[in-house]
Order: C-alpha cells, then sequence, then structure tokens
C-alpha cells in the first residue's frame, strides 16, 4: 500500500535547512522573521517555565506545558501570520501558538491566575481556553476530539460563505483516537473543505504511549482512508514546519483537506498535576531534551550571522523582565466580581 | 385559517426562515433527497440545493459538532437528530460543548444553532426509537428547550428559536407529527421562547403538561367538565427558559396541582414544576402536589400491552384529576 508519507519526506528534505553560509530559506520569509520567532520562542519557554514556577507556589491552579513543541506551533503560525486568511481551532498544549498570535504576558498571566483580563473567557474556564476572537482562535473545551468536527463545520459554513478562509485544526496523537477525528476527516474529505489537520504528535497521551494507541507509526497515514493527502514533518524543525503549513495552506484553499503530522517530544509532564517519571524513561527524556527547538533555532541563526551570543542573551534578559512585570501585574489584577456569576449564560 | 399538521407546520417554518435568512440551513441524516424520514425537510432541496440541504454521513456527534463549529461563523444551522434515541453520540457536542459556548468564552462567540429532534412514543418504537430526552437538556443551563405540541405553536416557536442565538433544543413529538392538526395563519408570526399557554381555563386545579400529554390532558379535562371539575391546562410550550409565572400564578389560584409528562418520573421536568410551586405557593396549597408520569423504566417496551402500561392516557389522566379535585 502506498505510504502518503513518502511523498511528504521526499517535501521534508527538499525544504530543510541546510547548515551553513548556503542557507536557503524557504519562499517567503527572511532572516528577520527568524529572529522574530526566537524572540517569542524564548518569551514564550519563560513563560511557560514561570507558570509552572507559580504552580508550584499555588499561584496558578493547573497549566500543561508547551515546551518541545514550540518549533511546531511557532513554523506553523509563521506560514499563517504570512498568509491573513486563516483560522485557527487550537488544543490544551498549544501555549505557544495562542501567544504568538498576538497576548502580551499581562493577558497570559491574567488567564493562568484565573483573574480579570483573561481575554479567552473571563476567568471562567482553564487557562487560554475559549476564543480570542481578535485573533482568531477558538478553542471552546478540552473534550479532546471535538474541536475537530467543529473545526470541520467552521471550515464547511467558510465555504458557503466563498470568503476563502482556510481553517486550521490542532489536535495532539490522543485526539487522533477520538471518533470525532474520523468524522471529522470523512466530512471534509467528500466536501473537499478548506481546512488543514494539523496533529501534533508527541508520542504520549498523557501517560499511554503511541504504540497503545495505535498499530501505526504515523497519523499521517490515515489521510489516505479520506481521500486527501497526508504528510509527515520533524516538529523540531521550524523551518520545515513553515514551509509544510504554508503549501497545506494553499492546498487546502485550492483542492481541499490536508492531514499535517508534526512529530515532536513532550518535554514536560502532561500537566502541572502528573509526574511523567511514573511511565516515561529518563533516557528518552534527555534524548528529546538535545533537540530543543529553541537550542537549534538559536544555532541556525548564529551560524548565519542574524544573531550574536550578546543578543540572544539580551533576548533572555528582555524576556525575563517582561515576564516579571506580566506576573506582578496579574497578582494585582483582581478577580471577577461574584456578581457577574450569572453572566452571559445565554447570549442576549 | 389553513389546518395544517405539526409536520407541515414545522417544514413551513424551516422554509420560510430559509427564504427569509440565507445563514439558515438543514443538514442531517437523509435530510435531502429522502426529504427527511418524517418529510420535515421535504422539498428542500429542490428549493435551495445541495449547498444549503446538507446530506451527511451517518454521525450523530458531527452532525451537531459541525453544526456547531458553522455557528461559529455566522451561520443559522438546523441540524436534525433522526430520532431522539439516536443523540447520544452527539451529547458532548450538545450538552458538553453548545451549552457551554457563550458562558465559556465570555460572549465572544454565540451558538445559533437549532437541534430539531423528534422523541417520545406511543408508536410501538420501542426502546429506541421512543425516548424522553428532555429533562438532560432541561437540566443543562446554556440550553433553550422547546417542546411545542400544536402546529401553531411548533411553526411559531421554530421561527423563534431559528432567530435566537443560542442553542435550541427543539423536540417534536414523533405521534402528534400527524395525528395533531390545527389552524396556523398565513401570516408571519412567532411565538416568544420562554411563555407558557393555558390552553384551558379552570378553577378547579391546575394541569401542567407538554407535548403530546397537553392533548390527552386537554381530552380528560373535557370529560372532567362533565362532572363539574373545572380544569385548567397550562401548556408549558418551553421547559427552558420556563415559565415559573404562569405556572404558578395558575397554581396559587386553583391551590391543586398536577403534572403530567411521558417522559419517566424521576428527576423529570414534573419534579422541578412541583419544588417551585412547594417552594413559591406552598401557602396557596389545597392538596398534594401530583406527578403522573412515565415509570422509572429504560423507555415504553416495545410489546403493545407494555407500552400501554408506561404511557399515561386521557383515562389515566381523568383519574388523577378526578382524585385530587376530590382531596
Amino acid at each position: 500500500m502506498p505510504r502518503t508519507e513518502s511523498k511528504s519526506k521526499k517535501k521534508s528534505k527538499e525544504a530543510a535547512p541546510i547548515p551553513g553560509p548556503t542557507l536557503t530559506l524557504p519562499e517567503g520569509i527572511t532572516l528577520d522573521d527568524l529572529v522574530d520567532c526566537y524572540r517569542q520562542m524564548v518569551l514564550i519557554r519563560t513563560i511557560d517555565e514561570r507558570i509552572w514556577a507559580l504552580n508550584r507556589q499555588g499561584k496558578v491552579p493547573i497549566a500543561a506545558s508547551c515546551q518541545g513543541h514550540e518549533a511546531a506551533q511557532l513554523g506553523s503560525l509563521l506560514a499563517v501570520e504570512k498568509d491573513s486568511g486563516c483560522f485557527l481551532f487550537t488544543y490544551y498544549r498549544d501555549l505557544a501558538l495562542k501567544i504568538g498570535v498576538g497576548l502580551t504576558p499581562v493577558e497570559v498571566m491574567c488567564s493562568f491566575m484565573g483573574k480579570l483580563g483573561d481575554p479567552y473567557s473571563n476567568a471562567r474556564q482553564f487557562p487560554l481556553q475559549g476564543a480570542d476572537l481578535r485573533h482568531r482562535v477558538i478553542q471552546i473545551s478540552n473534550v479532546v476530539g471535538a474541536g475537530l468536527t467543529q473545526a470541520t463545520g467552521y471550515a464547511l459554513a467558510c465555504k458557503m460563505l466563498g470568503d476563502g478562509t482556510v481553517t486550521l485544526a490542532y489536535f495532539g496523537d490522543g485526539s487522533a483516537s477520538q471518533g470525532e477525528a474520523h468524522e471529522a476527516m470523512n466530512f471534509a474529505g467528500v466536501h473537499h473543505l478548506p481546512l488543514v489537520f494539523v496533529c501534533e504528535n508527541n508520542r504520549y497521551a498523557i501517560s499511554v504511549p503511541q504504540s497503545s494507541q495505535m498499530a501505526i507509526d504515523d497519523v499521517a497515514d490515515r489521510a489516505a482512508a479520506y481521500g486527501f493527502p497526508g504528510f509527515v514533518v520533524d516538529g523540531m524543525d521550524l523551518l520545515q514546519c513553515y514551509e509544510a503549513t504554508r503549501k497545506a495552506i494553499a492546498h487546502a484553499r485550492n483542492q481541499g483537506p490536508v492531514l499535517l503530522e508534526m512529530k515532536v517530544e513532550r518535554f514536560m509532564p502532561h500537566t502541572t498535576d502528573d509526574d511523567d517519571r511514573r511511565y516515561r524513561p529518563a533516557e528518552e527524556l534527555e534524548e528529546a531534551r538535545r533537540r530543543d527547538p529553541i537550542v537549534t533555532l538559536a544555532a541556525l541563526l548564529v551560524d548565519h550571522g542574524a544573531l550574536t551570543q550578546r543578543q540572544a542573551d539580551d533576548i533572555k534578559t528582555q524576556s525575563t523582565k517582561m515576564v516579571d512585570e506580566a506576573t506582578d501585574a496579574a497578582e494585582a489584577a483582581n478577580l471577577p466580581d461574584v456578581s457577574t456569576i450569572h453572566d452571559l449564560v445565554y447570549a442576549p | 385559517m389553513a389546518v395544517k399538521t405539526v409536520i407541515e407546520a414545522v417544514r413551513e417554518a424551516i422554509q420560510e426562515e430559509m427564504r427569509r435568512d440565507s445563514s439558515v440551513f438543514v443538514m442531517g441524516e437523509d435530510v435531502g433527497r429522502r426529504g427527511g424520514v418524517f418529510l420535515a425537510t421535504q422539498g428542500l432541496l429542490e428549493e435551495f440545493g445541495e449547498t444549503r440541504v446538507v446530506d451527511t454521513p451517518l454521525a450523530e456527534a458531527s452532525i451537531v459538532g459541525m453544526a456547531l463549529g458553522a455557528a461559529f461563523r455566522g451561520m443559522r444551522p438546523i441540524p436534525e437528530i433522526q430520532f431522539s434515541d439516536f443523540m447520544w453520540p452527539a451529547a458532548n457536542q450538545l450538552i458538553g460543548e453548545a451549552a457551554r459556548v457563550c458562558y465559556g468564552t465570555h460572549g465572544q462567540v454565540q451558538a445559533p444553532l437549532v437541534v430539531r429532534i423528534p422523541y417520545g412514543g406511543g408508536i410501538r418504537g420501542g426502546l429506541f426509537h421512543s425516548q424522553n430526552v428532555e429533562s438532560y437538556f432541561f437540566h443543562t443551563p446554556g440550553l433553550k428547550v422547546v417542546t411545542p405540541a400544536t402546529p401553531y405553536d411548533a411553526k411559531g416557536l421554530l421561527k423563534s428559536s431559528i432567530r435566537d442565538n443560542n442553542p435550541v433544543v427543539f423536540l417534536e413529538h414523533k405521534k402528534t407529527y400527524r395525528l395533531v392538526r390545527g389552524e396556523v395563519p398565513e401570516d408571519e408570526y412567532t411565538v416568544p421562547i420562554g411563555v407558557a399557554d393555558v390552553k384551558r381555563r379552570g378553577e378547579s386545579l391546575t394541569v401542567v403538561s407538554y407535548g403530546l400529554m397537553l392533548h390527552y390532558c386537554l381530552e380528560a379535562a373535557q370529560h372532567l367538565a362533565q362532572e363539574d371539575i373545572d380544569v385548567e391546562v397550562v401548556d408549558l410550550r418551553t421547559l427552558t427558559p420556563l415559565d415559573t409565572s404562569t405556572v404558578l400564578d395558575s397554581v396559587k389560584k386553583t391551590g391543586k396541582l398536577l403534572v403530567v409528562h411521558e417522559d419517566n418520573i424521576t428527576g423529570g421536568v414534573g419534579a422541578e414544576i412541583s419544588a417551585l410551586a412547594a417552594e413559591h405557593a406552598f401557602d396557596h396549597l389545597d392538596g398534594p402536589i401530583i406527578r403522573l408520569c412515565g415509570p422509572d423504566v429504560p423507555t415504553m417496551p416495545f410489546a403493545q400491552n407494555l407500552e400501554d402500561a408506561y404511557m399515561p392516557n386521557t383515562e389515566k389522566i381523568a383519574h388523577a384529576m378526578r382524585k385530587l379535585a376530590q382531596y
């Protein structure tokens, strides 16, 4: 049986960055874009680590870290932002995506502390869950897979309206097992919807490894069953993720759905309530961390003279300062007024 | 005024709203070429085309999930769940997701969809073609739940539901589809959601009901009129939001309350109505609050005698009314 993945691997190789001064950037981006991505990535990592620490201090009730997924999310987002006609349905590990679209660190911290100023749900929901319509993001719940059929309906409506929007639905390998993942992809295939399914495969559904979730190596293989292409890329490589998403968006707009699988690593436990030492070999994690997307991107930029060590240090210092200030601001922010508990159960 | 059936009223409401508003569309199993298994969507494919009359795969979770997603984009989808018994795969999308959209996004996102669900028994449907599902939705803040009993109310309430900016569960009792006829105006009208209707005025006791049972209650009330028992019959029409003031005003007037529904008794709508009367009309009560409902078995069984035993009917209701009146 032909594997859809083989096509993609070829494509990935073409797009892969070649180290050294001969680096050819994928279409549509510049080294400055990559420096911006690096700056964002460092800020997001700083926020992510701070949130974890705040959880241990009892100030943040729950958090799901995106550490290890940053290149996939920001590379993909770079393509989304260059396109400007996209709408995103995210999932709970998409912290980098949600910050990358333009949230301020203060908004992020307010959301994690359940304070006024949370743009997603005004502190009604888990952090950064609900919607950020200013930045064209919806994530109603963390019932995994439920967002996939909603994204499909959104894409159906965009097609009905002929507005040219491409919807991107992000999900993990865990969601891929839900029946709604099948229903969504099946319908999208039947109707050739302008929709990109983006699977961030970190090989763990909380503690359950991929080998216990599915009998295949690549989720992308399933695309063949729905009549549209599936591709696999190295999700630790920002340039590959950018290029694959860019092509997927173009394909989705003109021809129909794409299933794009980004192979990523989960550096942290499932959430702040999880202890991955109970199920994950330490050596495996150590190995994964050697492929830290921040280190990889910094090395690439330094190699090509787009970043000096001093600039990298400055970026880290600035990020820490921003996160310090945001943490202070969020700690000082008000809780929602209790009298508002009944507000907006129904729309007017 | 023309006399129409409930199913004709439903079809007209959808058709007129689709003509009025291009964001309204229908989707579901067999809604297109087949016109729906009950023919609620007959003729719509021919008039509006495949884009707005979407025959879906046989997959309820995605029928509601996709309708919800389309609603996020400003559409007004009317997904059909073919039988209430088949809605459970979609329970998460409706009870878990749709109900929480507005609250969970603090009003940024709205979910204007109307999930039409034929429900109820008395049609030899057995355990999986007869279910009463209303109490699950009734318990869920964020949903509106509409249960019309007559063609007039079905059409007027369906129009209001389609224009509402919230997820509405529109429950159509299957047995009323062709059994119940009534006058429906030719001119445009709507019936507001959340307003009960006193279908019969009376002084002796209050009966609260909805759906198919409303008709049995009216029949029973007519019988009792010959015995000088003057029954007031309140048709809830909408379960959420519940028109508590119409119910309580009636109970305060008559001092006696009987609640009738086909759904099984425990945790049903009748329990809530009873509790409201006990809390807010206690001083006016002149007898025990009585519920006449389906028994606590998993839906009416298939055998004719067992189905009959399950279903409240005119005789059983008349008996309960008589007993309460004599208290």
